[in-house]
């Protein structure tokens, strides 16, 4: 039997606030989207108080101050820096590891004897928390979608020590009886529904459901994960990052946007950093989006989300010609009398640059533009964002108001801890 | 073709002798940061460890991942603060001892909030 492991790290965001506040342990922590809008991490302190993810601010607002709720802006230069630190001690200790999200990694464990693998995850659990400050859960199992379970049965029993190995065919259906079948890796949120509406709600009533009728409802997915939960892999094991398959640049607004004129010159900025972006990645776009929205908490003013997308002829990285055509899209899609809360601007069918079919009805100079662009990043990456810019993109760099962000610890030399002597 | 032409015709085609040798420049990260997972910069505030060379303004690279020692220069935290000592574990409480006559030890035990945040592994001065 070989093995897989999932690193999850606990509560990311809030734990890597605490890192650098540790008078928070013990106390609710809670982290903002983007703009400011909505909690999007939450301590467990925080959890326990019915603090649910995705909770508007001012929804929240009279509990945080009842509380004590320490409530921070998203730190995501930080939040990066103290993901790559934990993937990197993860890489020192396993053969191969399959970087999941910013907080998740798959661990290749194939060539490990089992009877060490409790003792493993437990001690590198340690090492992560004491090197890098951050609480980790790391579950072990025959497959990826146990591996998952079991890192959450970590979090559930703090005797773990932060790692469980879970295989045996007994334990496994002890855990998958009390384990809800909607948090189940790959049971998405309809097939929950509709599953709940059957009368299964655990994983273990899943889990005993003939094969036959799974793929009669469920299809190959369900049957996947069905065969996983009875410790047959079906999930390989993913060394390199998938294909990227769209970039996507969007921003909330601190306060409503309601001209064209606003919304150019933010859409126009998204495109710039978009483009820039697809040059970095060596990616040309087929298609452009443009998207906005207006403010979905306010019942009062008229409501709309709307999108506009775009082929092109020849797919491009170069900025104007992409700026170009956002504006273009925007105007199709702006309506007076709107507040705006939201913008964005989406590339989608990426082909990588060398892949570039010509057309003869090309009418710009490709070669001669590419320098031009290049100059630009060069000069941008030197000189600072926006050293050259679009006309269109305007004078406003930073939409969002970020009250309550903590330093880029890691990251800024001027925002390091500072240490009274 | 005039004999110095010709030299530099023959010389532009010969390899550099120095090419066996190539080496990689230094790297101060190499050097002053051997564990990058587990190491924080951090600057000081203060005077209270003058007397060890540490001043105001200077750069401290901490390393995690080390195991706090007796007499080692630490990043401490105490009761909702960050300070610089040299940490002694005297079994039931702990020293933080200042190098600066001007400031005493500080004691702290089971009633502290207290943790050792990092060990401090090389001081950068400006000079």
């Amino acid at each position: 039997m070989s093995f897989v492991g999932l690193c999850d790290c606990n509560n990311f965001f809030a734990s890597c606030e605490r890192v650098f506040r540790p008078d928070l342990e013990g106390r609710p922590v809670v982290v903002l989207s983007n703009n400011d809008g909505c909690i999007i991490a939450r301590s467990n302190e925080a959890k326990a108080l019915g603090i649910k993810m995705g909770t508007p601010l001012f929804k929240a607002r009279d509990l945080i101050r009842r509380e004590n709720v320490a409530v921070f802006s998203s730190n995501y230069q930080l939040y990066g820096d103290m993901s790559a630190r934990v993937m990197n001690i993860l890489r020192s200790e396993v053969p191969q590891i399959e970087v999941y999200s910013i907080d998740e990694a798959f661990l290749d464990l194939d060539q490990m004897p089992v009877d060490g693998l409790q003792r493993f995850a437990q001690r590198l659990s340690a090492r992560i928390r004491r090197e890098v400050g951050i609480p980790v859960s790391i579950g072990v199992s025959p497959t990826k979608t146990l591996a998952k379970i079991s890192s959450k049965l970590c979090k559930r029993y703090p005797a773990l020590r932060g790692g469980c190995l879970m295989y045996r065919k007994q334990d496994v259906e002890k855990v998958l009886s009390t384990f809800p079948v909607k948090d189940v890796w790959g049971i998405g949120r309809r097939m929950g529904v509709r599953l709940e509406a059957a009368g299964i709600s655990t994983a273990l009533g899943y889990y005993n459901l003939p094969p036959q009728s799974i793929s009669k409802m469920f299809t190959v997915t369900g049957l996947r994960t069905w065969k996983e939960l009875h410790g047959e892999p079906c999930i390989g094991f993913e060394d390199a990052p998938q294909d990227r398959q769209t970039v996507c640049i969007s921003r909330s607004f601190s306060q409503e946007m309601t001209t064209l004129e606003e919304l150019d010159a933010a859409v126009s900025t998204f495109t710039a950093k978009l483009a820039e972006k697809l040059r970095r990645d060596g990616l040309c776009a087929e298609q452009l989006s443009v998207f906005i929205l207006t403010n979905r908490f306010r019942d009062d003013r008229p409501q709309s989300y709307e999108v506009k997308a775009s082929l092109f002829e020849v797919a491009t990285d170069d900025t104007l010609e992409l700026a170009e055509r956002a504006a273009a899209l925007l105007r199709q899609i702006f309506r007076e009398g709107y507040g705006y809360k939201k913008a964005g601007v989406m590339a989608t069918r990426l082909i990588p640059k060398g892949g570039v079919q010509g057309s003869i009805l090309d009418t710009l100079d490709r070669g001669k533009r590419s320098s031009l662009m290049d100059v630009i990043d060069a000069i941008n990456s030197s000189s600072g964002n926006y050293t050259v810019r679009l006309a269109s993109q305007g004078q406003m760099d930073e939409f969002s108001t970020r009250a309550m962000t903590s330093r880029k610890f890691t990251t800024s030399w001027d925002e390091i801890l500072e240490v009274k002597c | 073709m005039s004999k110095e032409a010709e030299l530099a015709v023959v010389h532009a085609g010969f390899p550099s002798p120095a090419e066996d040798f190539m080496d990689v420049a230094l790297d101060l990260n190499k050097e002053l940061v051997k564990n990058p997972s587990s190491t924080f910069f951090a600057r000081v505030k203060g005077v209270s460890m003058i007397e060890d060379g540490v001043g105001d303004g200077d750069m401290l690279i901490i390393d995690k991942s080390t195991e706090p020692y007796d007499g080692c220069l630490a990043v401490c935290y105490v009761d909702g603060e960050f300070t610089l000592k040299r940490y002694r574990n005297m079994g039931e409480y702990a020293l933080l001892i200042p190098a600066n006559k001007d400031y005493k030890p500080i004691r702290v035990d089971a009633d502290n909030q207290f943790a050792v945040w990092g060990v401090v592994k090389y001081l950068i001065k400006k000079v």
